[in-house]
């Protein structure tokens, strides 16, 4: 009672030192995260003398802007759809046992490495092996005398870019999907053997239909990963591949488009089209927790 | 079962290929500098490279002080909001993620328009600012990663109760997180530091468009310039990387040891 009544009359002499420990971080967050963003977000619906227009989103829908979009889209769709493919049946060949233990820990290990391996020294490597003297490249025309460089492959094409960036998207999969196949049971399985499941009735009705939204929530985070990258594009290349990012970076650079509230439509275009799948795969992993508990 | 196992066999070995594949051509590719025989020529060029030195440890440092001044602030914050300010979490956890979702270009787009010499704020104006506004990038792109390595190293521990034993003994808030807490998440943020030493060091957007003279930057220029130097820098490039995961996985492994 005593120690309640000195604290009462002394009310306001405590120093709150869970808000100075976390004032720090939240105006960090809004000066160089939250305001930046902002900032972007707002001028994107204002003409130059500041006033509300949707008028440079409207210069979005002009060719050469919506083919850097549509471009980006393509490459991040089908390097997020095929790594999430070959990534999670990998993960799976890892997890389910059958092999040696030695491999699991290894495959981890390289997956956190090689998601990690991205950026402008990936395009050198893939450079090295697929570009026009690349190991590959050479191999293949002098073992097998094609040159796929005649057949029509180009690492500086839609393809090329593709299948680089796989490289970081693939092991990517792995990380994020071993969690939600190793939450498989056993008994599940086993429990639908008995009741007389074959191995697709056991895919089609039980396992799959619980990995789903894992799977495409991983699949929505790898879209995301990939259509904000630049630096592995920018430095394979250059600028004749144009993705949004490179057009952005671009436009940044050197005020390419004459028009810098136009550049904040093109940013503002890419948050939403990150966000959306990032919403996406929220609400997915909301779903998917309800049976790995 | 038999066939089962032999697909497993194949997507572990196809994988292995895809992965291994590019790393051994671009080894095999760096040594060809000259010709005729394999040589570490283009290591030793790359190395004897002022502008690599010095755009090396430009970023070395710029990572030390991103790891240093971003857990400055995240370790407190997810101290704070574990013990008293849990309804913060939701905000703390939606603000880490932001990173994810909006691209780096678009965030250092944004630090160009609002931090511009002629803002509020003009950090772009000298190269101390520039440099601290970088930082701040930096930190920012490695948020997600440092916050979740250090709240999963807050959530393995009791707060509470090592909070309450401390402050029963009389020790403050700062005693308390720099000699109680800090030391029982080390290896929680040890994982942290080393990602974000491996984001940071050849990281190329904001260093870029900021005109720092980092490495990713420098990486870029030598490869639009050189032929078997860049393939070289590939190879560092991967040794730091796996460098870094690999202290990552023995520091959580002996931190998993030790504990009772």
């Amino acid at each position: 009672m005593a120690s309640n009544a000195s604290s009462a009359s002394l009310p306001r002499l405590r120093v709150p030192w869970a808000v100075v420990g976390v004032t720090p971080f939240m105006v960090f967050a809004l000066l160089f995260l939250i305001l930046p963003t902002l900032f972007l977000v707002v001028g994107a619906f204002q003409d130059n003398e500041g006033g509300f227009t949707l008028a440079n989103l409207g210069k979005l829908w002009t060719p050469t802007i919506l083919a850097s979009y549509w471009i980006s889209i393509k490459v991040s769709v089908a390097s997020a759809v095929i790594g999430a493919a070959i990534g999670a049946f990998i993960a799976y060949a890892a997890v389910s046992g059958g092999l040696p233990r030695w491999i699991r820990p290894t495959i981890m290990t390289f997956s956190g490495v090689a998601s990690q391996f991205a950026g402008v020294p990936l395009a050198f490597a893939f450079l090295a092996t697929l570009g026009r003297q690349g190991l590959v490249t050479l191999f293949l025309s002098s073992l097998f005398g094609v040159n796929i460089y005649a057949k029509g492959f180009n690492l500086l094409s839609f393809w090329g870019l593709t299948l680089t960036y796989l490289y970081f998207q693939i092991p990517l999969m792995v990380l994020i999907v071993t969690p939600a196949i190793e939450g498989l049971r056993k008994e599940w399985r086993e429990a639908a053997t008995i009741l007389g499941a074959s191995n697709w009735q056991y895919w089609r009705h039980i396992a799959g239909p619980v990995l789903l939204p894992s799977f495409l929530g991983a699949a929505l985070l790898l879209f995301a990963n990939a259509f904000g990258a630049i630096a592995t594009a920018y430095a394979l290349t250059g600028s004749s591949l144009n993705i949004v990012t490179i057009l952005l970076y671009a436009q940044i650079r050197g005020d390419v488009l004459h028009d810098q509230n136009l550049g904040y439509a093109i940013a503002f275009g890419m948050i939403v089209i990150t966000g959306l799948s990032n919403l996406c795969y929220i609400l997915l992993r909301v779903r998917s927790e309800r049976w790995l508990k | 079962m038999k066939s089962n196992r032999l697909g497993h066999w194949l997507a572990i070995l196809i994988g292995t290929l895809y992965f291994v594949v590019p790393l051994a051509a671009t080894f095999e590719f760096s040594l060809r500098k000259l010709r005729g025989i394999y040589s570490f020529e283009a290591y030793r060029v790359v190395l004897a490279d002022p502008q690599f030195q010095s755009s090396f440890t430009f970023s070395v440092g710029l990572a030390v002080v991103t790891i240093v001044f971003g857990m400055a602030i995240i370790v407190p914050m997810a101290y704070f909001v574990e013990l008293r300010l849990r309804k913060l979490r939701p905000l703390v956890e939606f603000v880490t993620l932001l990173p994810l979702v909006v691209p780096a270009i678009v965030i250092v787009f944004g630090y160009l328009r609002l931090y511009n010499s002629s803002s509020f704020l003009p950090l772009t104006n000298s190269t101390l600012s520039t440099n601290f506004l970088l930082t701040c990038g930096y930190v920012t792109l490695a948020l997600p990663y440092m916050y979740r390595s250090v709240d999963t190293g807050l959530r393995a521990i009791d707060v509470r109760t090592l909070t309450e034993a401390a402050e029963s003994l009389g020790a403050s808030s700062a005693t308390i997180i720099w000699r109680i807490i800090l030391p029982n998440i080390r290896s929680a943020m040890l994982s942290g530091a080393f990602l974000t030493f491996a984001i940071v060091i050849g990281e190329f957007t904001f260093a870029s468009l900021l005109n720092r003279p980092a490495f990713g930057p420098y990486l870029q220029l030598i490869g639009a310039n050189r032929a078997y130097e860049p393939a070289a820098l590939a190879c560092m490039a991967f040794m730091i990387t796996w460098a870094c995961m690999g202290i990552i996985q023995v520091v959580s492994r002996n931190a998993v040891a030790a504990r009772p």
